[in-house]
């Protein structure tokens, strides 16, 4: 989408999260739902500003999505935006809402993650579209993001459906100008209830989905004459089907080749795309992951040029086109990257130190705890998806006794933490649950959750007491305690693990990025230091290794958390009051 | 590859101010008339993790990535990132790592190094004075407005 010169339309560098954001907000939208997750989160954070959208960090994903859903169905547009492993969380209810149809517009944010810059997997959203039947759009920019959100309000409205709406790190995280305009407040159109329509029943559900697929052969005559999918004639020799931010890769090293850029790429505008491969030479098909367009092409019998299998894993850049091109093999150019570490001060910090010290096999799960996985502390063995913590270690402790914890954090917990450890209760199983409670959602930069008593709005509202849950689900036992008391949370894991009873520990002390308490650093005494090296096992990014063997303490990034202080044998760290 | 697009590279780790930095370099550009983007990883940014942001502007741009090798502007945060990245620069790329061994003698606040970089930056770019000062002031959002001005006019009148 070029952008205009205009310097007295009022532009605002933003990004594709926020661009979407402002789209939906301008094509009146009324209801936005959400879980953080990267790289989705600053979607529903930008929306948050406007008092004219009701906005709420839902539970999890699932809630979210039928929250926005229903709202819709109700008579308001309404938007859902998640990270691509949010959709699986919320799958079940995206299947049937295919059938269902809407009443006023709904879009469905998925932000993918080619690269996995900061996700457990790399899964291609554009395969749920195709699983579910929903029609899927794809901006390559931030401007195009919020021109595109527009459009989708309005394929939604007109085929009755929800519509897909695809990210990717490389726009959901880029910047650049975009126009900001009015909002355009949206009448509420009339709800009526209906059986045939929104009871899912066998019968009504094989009507609705005999109903979906005449909708899909309309979206996709829709879609082969829609704006959305392109034509930009150029050097006939040459061409390009793409979509998303591959179409600007393509468009750099190739600037003056024909394109067919496809906005819409589900469902598949089969004859523009013959169209189009009958008037070029020799077109290639350009995409990051899972070779979608390849495959509709192949389906239709459309002769392309496509990616070497190599393209499938990872982001694609744009050096990675002159190689497609030449039909070789990704080369593999990853720089060393720094290793992230838990913040000087975290809370999670001393809870592995005892883990690792007590030689306990860990159930893990997703947030900045994860950290607690790499050496040297080492103390979290499992990382599958949110809300498995609690779940594997069940499996662990059928399997491997009692020498087993398992660990989630706090925002985690109540994502799909409860489910599991009513799971344990009902199935008798005696074991130790440690919620790391560091009072957010620290991993996707702070967000607040039922368990805060704070809403997206900066709000108070009711608040989930985690030991009141933990009871009613069944704990026989529910400790809360302090982790940098180190000595008694040590006693207390190993009292713990040695009973024959559920029970939760709540590891509780808030996120240094949130409560910004700090105190001076300990003291550095070099003549008493062993330089043994067992404060560096703390992983601490204040404490340095010198290249004597000893160490030193970063006065400036040091927060004071004195657990080195608890961990040196020797007494060479002191307290400093 | 389309050219008359000035590209930049900001590099460092979690917590330098390197994000911010590009950002001030994005919208000054976008305050000059001009079309600009800024893309950024910044999942693990207060963890201490690697952060690279890449700026690129011009008439119309396409990429939000820069491309190995043809890279106008290195802007390092962190030595040690820095070695990492030179191969990013094209051959008459300009790494801007004497400035960072300046500011290690002269700046008195570590805390500030990203207006001091952008101070030094801005001296090779063709951004008017007024419209660096202007992105200044969107990107902090009035904090320390007179003492970031200060630190990049700094910045932007020492010379190497
Ligand atoms: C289904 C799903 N939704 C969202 C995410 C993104 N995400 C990763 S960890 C996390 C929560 C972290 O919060 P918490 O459990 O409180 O741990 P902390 O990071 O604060 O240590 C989120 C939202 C994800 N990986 N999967």
């Amino acid at each position: 989408m070029p952008v205009k010169n205009n310097l007295n339309a009022p532009h605002a560098l933003l990004s594709g999260d926020e661009a979407l954001a402002q789209g939906a907000y301008e094509a009146g939208v009324k209801v936005a739902a959400s879980y953080p997750g990267t790289p989705a989160t600053e979607i529903l954070e930008y929306m948050s500003k406007f008092d004219e959208v009701d906005c709420q960090w839902s539970v999890n994903e699932k809630v979210a999505y039928e929250v926005a859903y229903s709202s819709a169905v109700a008579g308001v547009r309404a938007i859902f935006s998640a990270k691509h492993v949010g959709l699986n969380v919320a799958m079940d209810s995206i299947m049937t809402s295919a059938y269902t149809g809407i009443n006023a517009g709904f879009v469905v944010v998925t932000c993918d993650e080619p690269g996995l810059h900061s996700s457990q997997n790399e899964q291609d959203n554009r395969l749920l579209a195709k699983m579910a039947k929903l029609p899927l759009i794809e901006p390559s920019s931030p401007s195009e993001a919020k021109e595109f959100v527009k459009k989708a309000f309005e394929i939604s409205e007109k085929f009755d459906t929800p519509v897909i709406l695809r990210l990717t790190t490389r726009i959901a995280h880029t910047k650049e100008n975009v126009l900001v305009e009015k909002r355009q407040e949206q009448a509420k159109k009339h709800y009526r209830p209906c059986f045939e329509k929104y009871v899912m029943v066998p019968k009504n559900a094989g009507a609705r989905h005999a109903e979906l697929e005449k909708r899909l052969a309309r979206l996709k005559k829709y879609s082969g004459s829609s704006s959305l999918n392109a034509v930009e004639m150029g050097d006939k020799k040459i061409g390009f089907i793409t979509s998303g931010v591959s179409y600007l890769y393509a468009k750099e090293m190739y600037p003056g080749a024909s394109f067919l850029k496809l906005g819409m790429s589900y469902p598949f505008p089969e004859e523009k795309v013959r169209d189009f491969v009958k008037k070029v030479k020799t077109v290639y098909v350009i995409e990051e992951l899972e070779p979608f367009i390849e495959e509709q092409c192949k389906i239709a019998g459309i002769k392309i040029k496509t990616k070497d299998e190599s393209f499938r894993v990872g982001e694609l850049r744009p050096e990675h086109i002159p190689l497609i091109v030449a039909g070789d093999k990704k080369k593999h150019t990853e720089k060393l990257s720094r290793k992230p570490v838990l913040c000087p001060g975290c809370s999670h910090r001393p809870v592995f130190w005892v883990l690792n010290k007590l030689k306990l096999n860990v159930a893990g799960d997703i947030g900045c705890y994860t950290l607690g996985a790499s050496a040297p502390l080492s103390a979290l063995h499992t990382c599958l998806c949110m809300g498995s913590g609690d779940t594997i270690l069940e499996g662990f402790t059928k399997v491997l006794g009692r020498n087993v914890v398992g660990v989630m954090g706090d925002s985690t917990f109540v994502h799909s933490g409860i489910t599991g450890l009513i799971n344990l209760a009902y199935n008798k199983t005696n074991t130790v649950l440690i919620i790391l409670d560091n009072s957010t959602t620290g991993m996707t930069g702070s967000q607040p959750h039922p368990a805060t008593g704070i809403t997206i709005k900066g709000e108070r509202t009711k608040k989930l007491v985690l030991e009141d849950i933990c009871r009613a689900a069944g704990a026989d036992n529910v400790d809360v305690i302090d982790p940098f008391k180190i000595k008694e949370l040590e006693f207390l894991i190993k009292k713990r693990t040695g009973e024959d009873k559920l029970s939760v520990i709540i590891s509780r002390y808030p996120c240094r990025l949130v409560e910004r308490r700090k105190s001076s650093a300990p003291l550095f005494l070099m003549d008493k230091c062993k330089k043994c090296g067992l404060c560096l096992k703390l992983d601490c990014p204040s404490i340095k290794k010198e290249d004597d063997g000893s160490v030193s303490i970063d006065a400036v990034t040091c927060v004071g958390c004195n657990l080195c202080v608890d961990v040196c044998p020797f007494g060479a760290i002191l307290k400093n009051d | 590859m389309t050219k008359k697009i000035t590209d930049i590279l900001f590099c460092g780790t979690g917590g330098q101010g390197v994000l911010k930095a590009a950002e001030i370099c994005a919208v000054a550009a976008m305050k000059s008339g001009l079309h600009a983007k800024k893309t950024e990883v910044h999942g693990m940014a207060q963890r201490g993790g690697s952060v690279e942001s890449h700026v690129r502007y011009g008439k119309r741009v396409f990429s939000p990535l820069t491309i190995t090798g043809h890279v106008d502007f290195l802007v390092p945060f962190d030595r040690s990132e820095a070695d990492k990245m030179a191969v990013e620069l094209s051959k008459t790329g300009i790494n801007l790592i004497k400035y960072l061994d300046i500011s290690e003698k002269t700046l008195e606040n570590r805390f500030f190094l990203n207006t001091f970089m952008v101070g030094a930056l801005s001296r090779y770019l063709d951004i008017a004075e007024e419209h660096w000062i202007e992105a200044i002031k969107t990107v902090f959002k009035g904090k320390h407005t007179d003492e970031n001005i200060r630190i990049f006019l700094e910045g932007r009148s020492t010379r190497i």
